[in-house]
């Protein structure tokens, strides 16, 4: 049976991953790296960077090898996929700064087990043409990215009062050590999944209005 | 109690380094699954029995590593292990218990992608523990994640009688839950020193 596909890419091909179906915010996906390494922000922008270049490569390879890859042992095919770009990844951090292996230590390895990796090669790559793949893993990794980021300011401004390593409150500023310490991860998240659940209410509630209004 | 010692391995795998709550691996289940406290303890039972499977094979397939050096293998080395362990486990438990099968559903066969079975492989070869020290190591990150996960299975059941605001439902409140359960295993820090 021949598999319809459509080519259109479309501006929504590629920010479907920023807001709409963000991997972190909206489908809850790869949280282990989202809460482990946000508590600064230069970790966070490089776990998001990481990752998103082993989306893209992995995603290019997934998409070239759709219709070579027997559909039984599929999963296993995109792990050891996955696989090999970690471990060129890991190996590349490595080479360029020592200091920021260390910091971010097993978690970079830990990206073959992000589930958001996988889940795009299976629900995305493999069903579609490289073009649109491609467009569609660079909104996801940025998405990816941004969520991790917006993790990431948070704890270090509140936890260390500082943003990218200068001091932002001055000498008077008592940390809020919480942040940086594992609890603070899970509390972050549970704030801005609250804020966004009240933006999308408010939002829900205002369409409902002027519809009253105007009929 | 010396920090190698296996009784302390375990002691800090199972409470003071708690892998779900203190290292954040294997959330995906943990939020995922333990909604039910029954579906929760039998997600929790097939982790760690995995848990303990790659542990082992692990260890003896990095020392095949280290003899060949061939060191760059080992992530892949892993993940087809765990990935096999896992198919084993989906296959007993379709033939064993069918109910308990559907019931856990697509999370079964993404333990493979749980973090926390390959972070484990990973932690216990960069801190380079011997077969007993594993052992251990495994065993205690297993109990420790069905602690977590069925202490949040039994939470998240007295949330459905709650009466909540529409828009803290769902993961926004599961998450400040986990939270609020990692400040308190953070009070087991200072144990055993």
């Amino acid at each position: 049976m021949p598999i319809i596909e459509d080519h259109t890419i479309t501006a929504d091909t590629f920010l479907s991953g920023i807001w709409k179906e963000n991997p972190v915010f909206v489908m809850l996906l790869g949280m282990c790296p989202v809460l482990a390494v946000t508590n600064s922000v230069i970790n966070a922008l490089a776990m998001g960077l990481a990752t998103t270049f082993v989306l893209l490569c992995s995603s290019t390879l997934v998409s070239l090898l759709r219709n070579f890859i027997p559909k039984e042992v599929r999963i296993a095919t995109y792990i050891v996929i996955i696989a090999t770009f970690v471990t060129i990844t890991d190996y590349v951090i490595q080479a360029i700064s020592l200091e920021l292996y260390n910091a971010l230590g097993a978690f970079i390895q830990l990206i073959v087990a992000n589930c958001m990796i996988l889940g795009r090669a299976e629900a995305y790559a493999s069903k579609n043409r490289l073009l649109k793949t491609l467009t569609n893993s660079l909104g996801m990794g940025i998405g990816f990215t941004i969520a991790l980021l917006s993790l990431g300011i948070v704890r270090e401004l509140l936890g260390n009062g500082s943003l990218l390593g200068f001091s932002m409150f001055g000498e008077a500023f008592q940390p809020w050590v919480v942040m940086i310490l594992p609890p603070g991860g899970f509390i972050v998240l549970g704030a801005w999944l609250l804020l966004f659940n009240w933006i999308k209410e408010r939002n829900a509630a205002l369409t409902l209005a002027n519809e009253r209004g105007t009929s | 109690m010396s920090p190698d010692s296996v009784s302390f391995i375990f002691l800090n795998a199972f409470l003071i380094n708690n892998f779900v709550l203190a290292m954040f691996l294997g959330l995906c289940p943990f939020l995922g699954v333990s909604g039910k406290l029954n579906t929760a303890w039998s997600m929790g039972l097939a982790t760690s029995f995995v848990m303990l499977i790659s542990s082992l094979s692990a260890f003896f397939i990095n020392e095949l590593l280290v003899y060949f050096q061939i060191e760059f293998l080992r992530l892949i080395c892993y993940i087809a292990v765990i990935a096999s362990a896992v198919q084993l486990v989906e296959m007993t438990m379709k033939k064993f218990s069918p109910t308990l099968f559907r019931a856990l559903g697509i999370f079964l066969p993404l333990i493979t992608t749980n973090c926390a079975i390959l972070g484990l492989a990973l932690f216990q070869t960069f801190k380079e523990y011997d077969f007993a020290q594993s052992l251990a190591y495994s065993t205690g990150a297993g109990a420790g994640f069905i602690l977590a996960i069925v202490l949040m299975a039994g939470l998240r059941e007295k949330l459905e009688l709650a009466d909540l605001p529409n828009t803290s439902k769902g993961a926004a409140i599961s998450l400040m839950l986990a939270g609020i359960l990692s400040l308190i295993f953070m009070g087991f820090a200072g144990l055993g020193s």
